[in-house]
């Protein structure tokens, strides 16, 4: 579906990805992972075609991204965004706003089918209740519900969220990343997420490529990529790697530096 | 969602109704006292009287150009302030005023109105507006990405130059030049051809139908350029078309009426205060409401130090500073959720 071929791209004369090269199936959850600043959301910035490749391409179905029109790019591929510029709107309008690519010329009426999968897709993400309060209005966890709503409503093949569980506690962390699995699983909604945790990312991903200064470090199943010479080294600190006794998925440990010490 | 078309419908019925309101109440003002009633009669009648020479040729004319100026001045507002998401973008911050102003004033003192005829006027303040458009916009431009921080610090530095340039023109012109542009940049409706009154009516409506066909792209902006563009926007095209728009209409409006400032700015916020950000709305309701503020306006010009007349400038700035005074401390005036 997705296929990225020896893609270098960068700010400026900067090069911040070089050299990406992998495939995303149908109906796989695949995950990014890396340090700080390794390049996982410049990588979502390239698939989304905000950021021009100087090298390689970007293909969709075997078509190069730069050459679809845009709104037929959208009708295919729906962006869960980080950070949330802040609207005043309710959330209905908002999720709503996910119909934009469906649109025709001269129409300036969402039409009752539009409508139908706006519930539908409130319903699925469990925010039909939220669809008349604000949106700047509701907390951090319910707004996260919103924008996969708002995603999901474009009727995408391909969604791509960059970090849903950042600032959120660990009840909405496992909401959201559950709710993602379903759609996956459910709908057959194929699926790439920037994590920040690699637990959540153990824990839910099939596949999981590991970023390290803008260059693809590792690719493969959890059990594959967290190994903990392959963090220690990517990541430059003193890991403890075990087995989740109920998923067998690795899980991570961190060791202070005084514990690190005393050894 | 039938609920907030059937608002909608509601507040384009109240804000049409206001405006012929105002239009037909500002018939009835001026040194020459013509009630209502007296108006009805003499257009029933249809004899050529003072009275309906009065009517037709002096204040219908005014009331005709405020709807046009005030309709595409607010409207030019709405729709650079949703491009760029900034609560302080208007016609004249960006310098498309200014550079419309350097335009006339260049046309009235080479004399080429005289020599060319009047509609070289508008059409000089029009080339005025585009060139500095375009200048504002290459120099705000980076790798084919348009900047709009430069762009703003860009738009109020030319403004602050072709401020200066007219004084210079102004202090280097011959006395009767002089008064033409004085009176022009005081910012007046009172325009004596018909040609460009039509003209100006007939921009600011294909602004309107226009500036339509962006309703959703203008929505899709408030989130912001990357957010606009996952919803499937071609920002770059979009915002260049948006721009060409608004700049034909501020420029237009301001080479026919000269320099009228405040209802590009407040008119757009007071009406996302009452009728809510959806540029479905917005568009229409700024225009029509943008249209009774400068008739209101005018009409008090007109009538509050008779028999003589303030310009119409004066009034939209301490009328329009106030409202939005008011308006800040009522409630936070936002812009899409960002604070003022």
């Amino acid at each position: 579906m997705l296929e990225l071929k020896h893609l270098t791209c960068g700010y400026d004369s900067k090069f911040t990805l070089q050299d990406i090269d992998f495939k995303v199936g149908d109906k796989e959850l695949v995950g990014i992972i890396g340090p700080n600043g390794s390049g996982k959301t410049t990588l979502l910035r390239a698939i989304t075609r905000i950021l021009k490749p100087r090298k390689g391409a970007v293909l969709f179905d075997e078509k190069n991204i730069w050459q679809m029109r845009f709104k037929e790019l959208a009708r295919q591929i729906a962006v869960v965004p980080q950070s949330f510029g802040g609207v005043d709107m309710s959330v209905e309008d908002f999720v709503l706003l996910g119909r934009t690519p469906h649109l025709k010329e001269f129409q300036f009426l969402e039409s009752k089918r539009d409508l139908g999968i706006a519930e539908r897709c409130m319903g699925l993400t469990d925010t039909f209740k939220l669809k008349g309060q604000l949106i700047s209005e509701i907390s951090g966890g319910e707004r996260q519900l919103a924008l996969i709503a708002r995603a999901l409503v474009q009727e995408p093949r391909l969604l791509l969220l960059d970090e849903p569980t950042a600032h959120l506690d660990i009840t909405h962390q496992v909401d959201i990343l559950d709710l993602i699995k379903r759609l996956n699983r459910e709908l057959g909604l194929t699926v790439i997420i920037v994590l920040h945790d690699l637990n959540l990312a153990s824990e839910y991903c099939q596949r999981l490529i590991l970023l390290n200064q803008g260059r693809i470090y590792k690719i493969g199943s959890p059990d594959e990529v967290l190994n903990y010479k392959i963090i220690e080294e990517v990541y430059k600190t003193v890991v403890v790697v075990e087995k989740n006794p109920i998923s067998s998925r690795p899980y991570i440990l961190l060791v202070s530096e005084e514990e690190r010490q005393k050894r | 969602m039938r609920k907030k078309i059937a608002g909608w419908i509601l507040w384009i019925f109240v804000l049409s109704g206001a405006l012929i309101g105002i239009s037909l109440y500002s018939l009835t003002l001026g040194p020459a006292q013509i009630p209502f009633k007296k108006i009805i009669s003499l257009i029933l009648e249809g004899r050529y009287t003072t009275e309906l020479s009065i009517l037709l040729d002096i204040r219908l004319p005014r009331i005709l150009l405020g709807l046009a100026i005030g309709g595409a001045l607010s409207l030019a507002g709405v729709i650079l302030q949703g491009m760029f998401r900034n609560p302080l973008v208007e016609p004249y911050t960006l310098g498309i005023s200014g550079g419309a102003a350097i335009g006339v004033c260049l046309n009235i003192v080479l004399g080429l109105n005289t020599s060319l005829g009047i509609l070289s006027l508008p059409l000089s303040g029009f080339l005025g507006a585009i060139l500095v458009i375009m200048l504002v916009y290459s120099l705000s431009i980076r790798k084919g990405i348009l900047k709009v921080q430069g762009l703003l610090l860009t738009g109020v530095m030319i403004s602050f130059i072709s401020s200066s340039l007219i004084m210079l023109i102004m202090s280097i012109s011959r006395q009767e030049d002089l008064h033409g542009i004085v009176f022009w940049i005081m910012g007046s409706l009172e325009e004596p051809s018909w040609l460009l009154i039509k003209s100006a009516l007939g921009v600011s409506f294909f602004g309107l139908a226009a500036s339509y066909l962006f309703c959703f792209d203008l929505n899709a902006l408030a989130l912001g350029e990357e957010e606009a563009l996952h919803l499937g926007i071609n920002v770059e095209r979009t915002k260049r078309l948006l721009f060409i728009i608004a700049s034909l209409l501020t420029g237009f409006s301001v080479s026919v009426a000269g320099i009228i400032g405040f209802v590009g700015l407040v008119v757009p916020h007071l009406m996302r205060m009452f009728v809510g950000g959806d540029h479905r709305i917005l568009l229409i309701s700024s225009f029509l409401c943008g249209a009774s503020f400068l008739i209101f306006s005018d009409a008090l010009a007109r009538i509050i130090i008779a028999p003589m007349e303030l310009p119409v400038g004066v009034i939209t700035g301490i009328l329009g500073g106030s409202l939005f005074i008011y308006a800040l401390t009522k409630r936070q005036v936002t812009l899409g959720g960002k604070g003022a």
